[in-house]
């Protein structure tokens, strides 16, 4: 784009007012920028304030200054209110084992269609390319159902044989779980750049006599490593944040994710919203971290996401 | 040799099953079983007690003749969509135009508008009751005394600024990634060609953008309208459902309703989805089709 304020030799039939503007543009694009920054930066920042505010001061002023000052919020959402621990392992527990499986399956899947001829493959892809561009909200209903109580009550039953047609899993983390470990995007993502992953490092290592999961596990996985980080990091904060699933399928408070928790926590305490705002804070900070160390792997995986179409 | 050959093949084939096997189960029972499943029961009548009954488009002709569907939840989804997704496009448009001028601080400008997106939905609509309530923060700076979230002319729009709010950092860097990938060599040989920086604005950077406006656009569109999260912590859909979307309605009568209608709510999940997938198609025609094809 232009050159930020550096003027262009003026052409014929550009008209003054252009060149008048071009003046006020850094200014004009700065102001943009300050506004925007304290948009995103005020509701973090009165979160933070009235956080460190007694309880009993959630909506009295002073808004723009912690007086007066007190850290029991934070007391009580780490040492003094057990759930909050639990939601936290919880949260951690579900997004650390969906985030491990869902980079290991969609780059297998992935290496298979770049790499490895077989059956059906050009239908499948086709198949998953299409199931891109279903909305979630069809499936929302029959999900549940699986992964709960099954489609049949009671299971199917053949003879003397009763076969259970769900998997059971509800108020277990693991149906939180399951249906994310692996998904069209994920494996779109690993395919494309498996194509574009030079050849010979994996014809090196064939002619050595390695077999194909040998090669694999040793040699493509290790190489691949930016973008399994993207994948990781994607997986992480939709997980770490989720919570349609989790309010379907858990149940009881002490299985319940942070998020699920922590609106439960205020449905039920509804007069201590300052202890819900220092619990927002333990729910953001996690990925603010991620999102420090990793900024890079960030910023690429949203370009990743948004060349997706194009 | 023939037959080796052909063990070599079916090695490989079984290689590649052996591959995808973990994602093939996922995509064929959550996927590929579930939207079958989901078009069953929505031709069915099933409250979980008894096992579905099949009643054919009965479940359709009660979405579409319910009063809160027809009146609340289908303008108000498309209320909503037309609201967000232009706003939030333009701003995020505009956001990536002011971070591509190259500014000094553009990196600290980039993590603070970075920032609404790393938090949860959940986490977001929380502060922003607590901001909007009535003793809350928003009316003690403005010195207000409205109660944003219980009155039916403010609720739905405090949503919506929240969505635009949260949304417009990560859609920003999608068009920044965008608008750094269009050519500098095309900005030159529209200069030379004598357009001046509007002209070489409309018909070399929009023209360019046009794949990534699309795809923001889509993701937009599909992301509000199935809108829940938000709905769900900061109103429930209320007050006097003025905040009820669809897929809200569907959470309410599949899960939430005293009697349970998972029929009535899947066919009304199959009427939405056609919704959303109707009017992805017809916008990809509208903003790729007046244009160079791009496909």
């Amino acid at each position: 784009m232009a050159t930020g304020t550096q003027s262009f030799p003026k052409q014929a039939g550009q008209p003054d007012w252009i060149d008048r503007l071009e003046q006020f543009k850094t200014p004009f694009f700065y102001a943009i920028l300050i506004a925007w920054a304290i948009i995103c930066l005020a509701p973090l920042y009165f979160t933070l304030v009235f956080s460190l505010k007694p309880v009993e001061n959630a909506y009295t002023a002073p808004i723009w200054w912690p007086t007066p000052f007190t850290l029991a919020n934070y007391d009580t959402v780490l040492r003094s209110f057990d759930l909050f621990p639990r939601w936290l392992m919880n949260s951690t527990i579900v997004a650390v084992v969906t985030t491990a499986l869902r980079v290991l399956f969609c780059s297998m899947a992935g290496y298979a269609f770049a790499r490895i001829e077989f059956p059906f493959k050009n239908f499948l892809f086709n198949a998953l390319l299409l199931s891109m561009m279903m909305p979630g909200v069809v499936t929302l209903i029959p999900k549940f159902l699986i992964i709960g109580p099954g489609i049949l009550r009671g299971g199917l039953e053949i003879g003397s044989l009763t076969i259970p047609t769900g998997f059971n899993m509800i108020d277990k983390l693991g149906g939180v779980i399951l249906p994310h470990v692996a998904d069209a995007f994920g494996v779109f993502m690993m395919t494309q750049f498996y194509k574009s992953f030079p050849k010979e490092l994996e014809e090196a290592a064939t002619i050595d006599g390695t077999g194909r999961l040998g090669t694999f596990f040793r040699i493509v996985l290790p190489v691949s490593q930016t973008q399994l980080i993207t994948l990781a990091l994607l997986t992480f904060q939709g997980e770490w944040n989720r919570f349609m699933e989790p309010l379907l399928i858990l149940r009881s408070p002490e299985n319940f994710t942070l998020p699920l928790g922590l609106q439960w926590f205020r449905g039920e305490y509804y007069t201590l919203y300052s202890i819900v705002l220092a619990g927002s804070l333990f729910n953001t900070l996690p990925i603010l971290v991620l999102f420090f160390l990793f900024q890079r792997y960030f910023i690429q995986s949203i370009a990743t996401t948004g060349s997706k179409e194009a | 040799m023939a037959t080796r050959l052909n063990r070599a093949k079916w090695n490989e084939a079984a290689m590649g099953y052996l591959f995808t096997l973990p994602w093939l189960f996922i995509f064929f029972t959550f996927i590929v079983f579930s939207i079958g499943y989901a078009f069953y029961l929505s031709f069915t009548k099933y409250n979980l007690l008894s096992p579905p009954e099949v009643w054919g488009l009965e479940g359709y002709r009660r979405v579409l003749s319910d009063e809160l569907f027809m009146t609340k939840a289908l303008p108000n989804t498309f209320k909503y969509t037309l609201i967000v997704v232009p706003l939030q496009t333009f701003i995020s448009l505009v956001l990536a135009f002011a971070m591509d001028q190259k500014l000094r601080l553009r990196r600290v400008f980039r993590t603070i508008f970075y920032l609404p997106s790393v938090t949860s939905s959940v986490v977001i609509s929380l502060i922003f009751v607590w901001l909007f309530a009535p003793q809350g923060v928003i009316n003690q700076i403005f010195r207000l005394s409205v109660n944003w979230l219980d009155n039916v002319n403010t609720a739905f729009y405090v949503i919506m600024g929240m969505n635009i709010f949260t949304t417009s950092g990560t859609l920003m860097l999608i068009f920044l990634s965008g608008l750094q990938d269009i050519p500098t060599s095309l900005y030159e040989a529209a200069e030379i060609d004598g357009a001046d920086k509007m002209q070489s604005f409309l018909y070399v950077t929009i023209p360019m953008l046009r794949p990534v406006i699309f795809f923001v656009v889509t993701v937009g569109v599909i992301g509000c309208f199935q809108v829940f999260d938000q709905i769900f912590v900061m109103t429930a859909g209320g007050p006097l459902d003025s905040t009820t979307t669809l897929t809200y309605l569907i959470y309410k009568w599949a899960f939430r309703d005293t009697t349970i209608k998972m029929g009535q709510a899947a066919a009304a999940a199959v009427i939405l989805s056609l919704i959303i997938l109707g009017v992805t198609l017809l916008q990809r025609r509208v903003i790729e089709g007046s244009g160079s094809s791009t496909a």
